[in-house]
């Protein structure tokens, strides 16, 4: 366990806040897409939120993410507003990417959110390349990548692997291994279904942890953090993890048992953590229905924001194709 | 301009390429050249020969053989402020980068609401001619034409090489410049500074006969099928489109509106090409001005072939440009 994280009952609270705050959300946004409020797709993050807020907890403003298009989680617990998450759920221009991403692409330069890739894989050279920017910038910031393990099969990510070692850059590289991509099975579609050894092969400093434990996922974070800026070199975290809900909102879930499903659900990372508290005295039911209600607020008026958002007109569609920014020159 | 610069400087469109990578790195530290044999080896076209021995490596990095994992890796640098020159070897490796550049480079700002761009240059090899065969000869500056959000460039001039990469640098948008294999070797004039803007077109030669269009390793095809007709009486003008997209058709419409003729000459198919699209733009645009139908002459629908006699019966020549010419004037006649 790293040695600077305290483990008192205010900031496991907050971890546990911060993970219903996105299982609450999202189950919000379930209901909302039956509602056709947010169309396209959405991918749910349930079942997997001990990793955005274990990984976040670790990291400093400068740092960098570069997510996929199961990012509701991780724009959450890096500080993106709810409102403009939702927002741009609702395609509204007061979403954070204008509304002209979605719940696949969501963006925020102050929190140095750079998106919400779809392309499975796609981003993991781009965090390289944020990376590299920073080691020549000599900058202290790490660029912290999430990517589901169907990445793991993508030559991308092979190509990322080699050059973060090759070149020493400061990325942390984490991979939320929820056993399935879309519906295929990890062991149906890798000869080697140990993540974390791929990565090791490649010279990369590698761990596995339990991706429902919000602790555990923090502690590995932090020494992954300090390993990367102690050593100037890359580091790569395997959570182990599960989702809960289907691949995205046209999954029927024909590839998994229902029993299955409810085995990962008896130890999920809200429940866990719940659980522990309770049994050790350090949250009650009423404490627990008060963190409820402030979620569900703050839930009401992220749907009251983005209800009252405007659509860009179509005068604009084309704005923004093109930067038109100055360039400085050095 | 003093008049020695005035005359411009002796080159090789190799030389001058150089000579641009050379002020970039110089006039700002961000700056560095990232690809397939940059370094030790010097270029795989000789380009940067000579560059990591001076620059160092940091700024002339080789890379593996991984398109995307660079040209992404190109892509999050200039997001994070750095201005990355990624050598993609040649056109023909670049479908390997696609995703990046398509589905990233392309997208980001737009996507983001305009929070992000990435100022980043992609330069590539491109073009038949060198008896490479099917698989490394290619002209696909048509397929990255069609991706809004990508800036193209095709020098088909010295001038162009030594400055359309300073003027890719200075734009907040990706730039793609293609390079023709077949230019390389040829030497010609480097003034002291760029024509023109990169996404204006110019008039290589000026004439009142037909208007001739085209753009990179075509151009010296077509100027010299030019000279030729001159001495048949026939005054052709030539277009050099120089930047692919945006496409500046209103130097393409002014100059029909004045020749009433066209025939667009690209090395790439033409089934699907530039060709076509600017063919179609000429429709839209100048139709009633057209005192003959529009011509193509493009690469034939055939995967290049390896024999020097095969390779050239399947690109565009000068003898074609020439009788095409003088088909079109004649029917008129």
């Amino acid at each position: 366990m790293n040695d600077k994280l305290h483990l008192d009952k205010h900031h496991l609270l907050e971890r546990l806040k911060h993970m219903l705050r996105i299982r609450l959300f999202e189950e919000k946004c379930a209901e909302l897409y039956t509602q056709q409020k947010i169309r396209g797709f959405l991918h749910l993050y349930i079942g997997e939120e001990a990793i955005a807020v274990g990984v976040m907890a670790a990291l400093l403003p400068q740092d960098e993410i570069v997510a996929t298009y199961r990012e509701h989680g991780h724009a959450l617990a890096r500080g993106l507003s709810m409102k403009s998450i939702l927002a741009e759920m609702y395609g509204h221009t007061n979403g954070c990417s204008k509304g002209r991403g979605g719940s696949m692409h969501l963006f925020d330069k102050e929190n140095n959110f750079y998106g919400g890739n779809a392309i499975v894989a796609g981003g993991l050279p781009l965090a390289a390349g944020l990376a590299l920017a920073n080691k020549k910038k000599a900058s202290t910031a790490v660029t912290v990548c999430f990517f589901g393990e169907g990445a793991v099969a993508e030559g991308e990510f092979h190509e990322a692997m080699n050059l973060a070692v090759l070149w020493q850059l400061p990325v942390l590289f984490v991979c939320e291994n929820n056993a399935y991509a879309m519906g295929t099975a990890l062991a149906l579609s890798e000869s080697e279904t140990n993540i974390a050894k791929k990565a090791q092969s490649y010279g990369m400093k590698a761990e596995q942890v339990d991706g429902m434990n919000v602790v555990n996922v923090e502690a590995a974070a932090m020494e992954a953090i300090d390993y990367i800026k102690t050593n100037s070199q890359p580091f790569f975290l395997e959570c182990q993890s599960y989702r809960f809900r289907g691949h995205s909102s046209f999954d029927g879930q024909l590839y998994r048992d229902k029993k299955e499903i409810e085995q990962w659900q008896k130890h999920g990372p809200v429940v866990q953590l719940k659980s522990w508290l309770m049994q050790n005295n350090q949250l009650n039911d009423n404490e627990l229905k008060n963190i409820e209600l402030a979620i569900k607020l703050e839930i009401h008026e992220a749907i009251a924001f983005a209800e009252q958002g405007q659509l860009e007109p179509i005068e604009e569609l084309c704005k923004d194709v093109y930067s038109t920014k100055i360039l400085s020159v050095r | 301009m003093d008049t020695k610069q005035n005359q411009g400087k002796k080159m090789s469109y190799r030389e001058a390429l150089r000579a641009g990578i050379e002020q970039s790195l110089v006039d700002d530290q961000r700056v560095f050249l990232m690809g397939e044999d940059v370094g030790h080896y010097g270029g795989c076209y000789g380009v940067s020969k000579g560059l990591l021995a001076h620059y160092g490596a940091k700024r002339i990095i080789d890379t593996p053989l991984c398109e995307s994992g660079f040209v992404g890796i190109g892509i999050g640098a200039a997001l994070g402020d750095m201005r990355p020159i990624v050598e993609v070897m040649t056109v023909n490796f670049s479908l390997l980068a696609m995703d990046q550049i398509v589905n990233t480079a392309a997208t980001l700002h737009h996507m983001s609401g305009g929070q992000f761009n990435v100022p980043l240059v992609i330069r590539m090899a491109c073009g038949a001619g060198l008896q490479l065969a099917a698989q490394h000869s290619h002209s696909w500056e048509n397929i990255y034409a069609h991706i809004p959000g990508l800036k193209v460039l095709s020098p088909a001039t010295h001038n162009d090489a030594r400055y359309m990469l300073v003027q890719a640098l200075a734009d907040p948008n990706p730039v793609l410049i293609f390079e023709h294999v077949m230019l390389l070797n040829n030497e010609g004039l480097v003034f002291s500074e760029p024509e023109a803007d990169m996404e204006q077109a110019l008039i290589r030669k000026k004439g009142s006969d037909i208007t001739l269009i085209t753009y990179g390793g075509s151009l010296p095809k077509v100027l010299s099928a030019a000279t030729e007709l001159e001495a048949l009486d026939i005054n052709v003008e030539v277009v050099d489109l120089r930047c692919l997209r945006p496409l500046d058709s209103a130097t393409v419409i002014a100059s029909i509106e004045k020749t009433h003729r066209a025939i667009i000459i690209d090395e790439g198919w033409k089934t699907g090409g530039l060709a076509g699209e600017i063919s179609a733009i000429i429709m839209e645009k100048a139709f009633w001005t057209l005192d003959a139908p529009v011509q193509r002459i493009c690469t034939q629908e055939v995967p290049i072939p390896y024999p020097k006699h095969l390779e050239k019966a399947a690109l565009p020549q000068v003898e074609q440009i020439v009788t095409c010419v003088k088909s079109l004037l004649k029917r008129e006649l």
